[in-house]
């Protein structure tokens, strides 16, 4: 049964590969879409039967897990079927968002949770996870709410923030260090995930609202990439190919994005162009 | 460096390269459609949500997983859905705002 799960597991991730490529050219798009859609269901299908034949489910589990599903889900499909055309970057960077904040979570989940002996192995990946994750999921919580308007889609810059963008830079990178090799400390934990919540949002805030979709591509690739160290974390497989597979892609469209505008990415995130007063809803 | 690490890391490094290579010459208006086609991919993350899920034993590791399987279920749905509504549009009209 593992074995067939495996298998199963492999085609979606090459369904997932296949359907991006086919997404690159306008008459496959829509096909590229459905096929990638498919092989995710399969994929979840297959997450399904092997946690059936497992059995070590708790009750509470199931009730955790269809309950969350079920939010999940029609939350996203009444959110995507409602949006107007105009408001649709905006959205995506709202799925991005829970993307990485999932991402984060399973290595949360993974370093309170009982099992055996945290080691290096698990802290690298997991620390990587939940900074980039963390990072991901305010930053793109913000870009959505600078594209909508909710915050001004003009560059937020005060005196000192790149002295704080540091500051919380560094704080990062230490936590992340002891995090890596002290999984079992809680007091890691908690600074690395709060120093990369704030990262996110003094990330974002500096850059303009025309700068967006640029913006939001580049944390799509960040969520790739953390999902893939949720990968490391897990052993899975599957999120190991697609989560790097979403880095990279994404970390290429990216550029082409910034070329498109004649800007270049470092350029972007540097921030503080434009007024934000013509900021394009759509990218 | 354990043979299953090692495995894991090469798996990683191939896929990073795939990535790389599969995004071609993308007309400008496929933009925005292909990042939410790649967002809707990085869903992916309700797999290992689900496996979270089954193996909670407590109150923390129970919200946890609730918060996972609910934001990587809204992530694939709705990456899902609203890349298929952007494409429909790109069909149905001739070089939309893309």
């Amino acid at each position: 049964m593992d074995t067939l799960v495996g298998y199963v597991m492999l085609a979606a991730a090459a369904c997932f590969v296949l359907g991006l490529h086919l997404m690159n050219h306008p008459a496959t798009a829509r096909a590229g879409n459905l096929l990638s859609a498919g092989a995710m269901g399969a994929a979840v299908l297959g997450a399904g039967v092997v946690i059936v034949r497992d059995a070590t489910i708790t009750a509470t589990g199931w009730l955790v897990l269809v309950a969350g599903a079920a939010t999940g889900s029609a939350a996203g499909f009444y959110a995507a079927r409602s949006v107007r055309m105009t408001a649709m970057p905006q959205l995506v960077s709202l799925f991005n968002a829970v993307g990485g904040g999932a991402a984060a979570l399973l290595a949360v989940s993974d370093l309170i949770g009982p099992g055996e002996a945290l080691t290096v192995r698990v802290g690298v990946p997991a620390a990587v996870d939940i900074a980039i994750g963390a990072v991901t999921f305010t930053g793109s919580l913000l870009a959505a709410a600078k594209l909508q308007g909710m915050v001004s889609g003009a560059p937020v810059v005060f005196a000192g923030s790149r002295v704080v963008n540091a500051a919380l830079g560094v704080t990062m990178l230490g936590a992340g260090a002891w995090l890596a090799v002290a999984p079992d400390s809680a007091v890691a934990l908690a600074l690395l995930a709060a120093a990369a919540l704030a990262f996110g949002v003094t990330m974002v805030l500096p850059i303009g609202g025309a700068d967006m979709p640029v913006v939001i591509s580049l944390l799509n690739a960040f969520t790739g990439t953390a999902v893939a160290m949720a990968g490391f974390v897990l052993g899975e497989t599957v999120l190991i190919i697609a989560g790097a597979l979403v880095g990279a892609s994404g970390g290429i469209l990216t550029k082409l994005m910034a070329d498109a505008m004649n800007r270049s990415i470092p350029n972007i995130i540097v921030g503080g162009f434009g007024t934000g007063a013509d900021a394009p809803t759509a990218g | 460096m354990s043979p299953d690490l090692l495995t894991a890391v090469t798996i990683f490094t191939l896929s990073l390269l795939v990535g790389v290579e599969v995004i071609s010459k993308v007309p400008a208006t496929l933009h925005t459609p292909l990042m939410s086609g790649a967002n809707a991919i990085h869903g992916v993350v309700l797999v290992g949500a689900l496996y979270v899920a089954a193996s909670a034993h407590d109150a923390v590791g129970y919200v946890v997983a609730f918060l996972a399987v609910a934001f990587g279920a809204a992530n694939v749905v709705g990456g899902y859905v609203v890349t298929d509504r952007m494409l429909g549009m790109f069909r149905s009209r001739r070089a939309p705002e893309g």
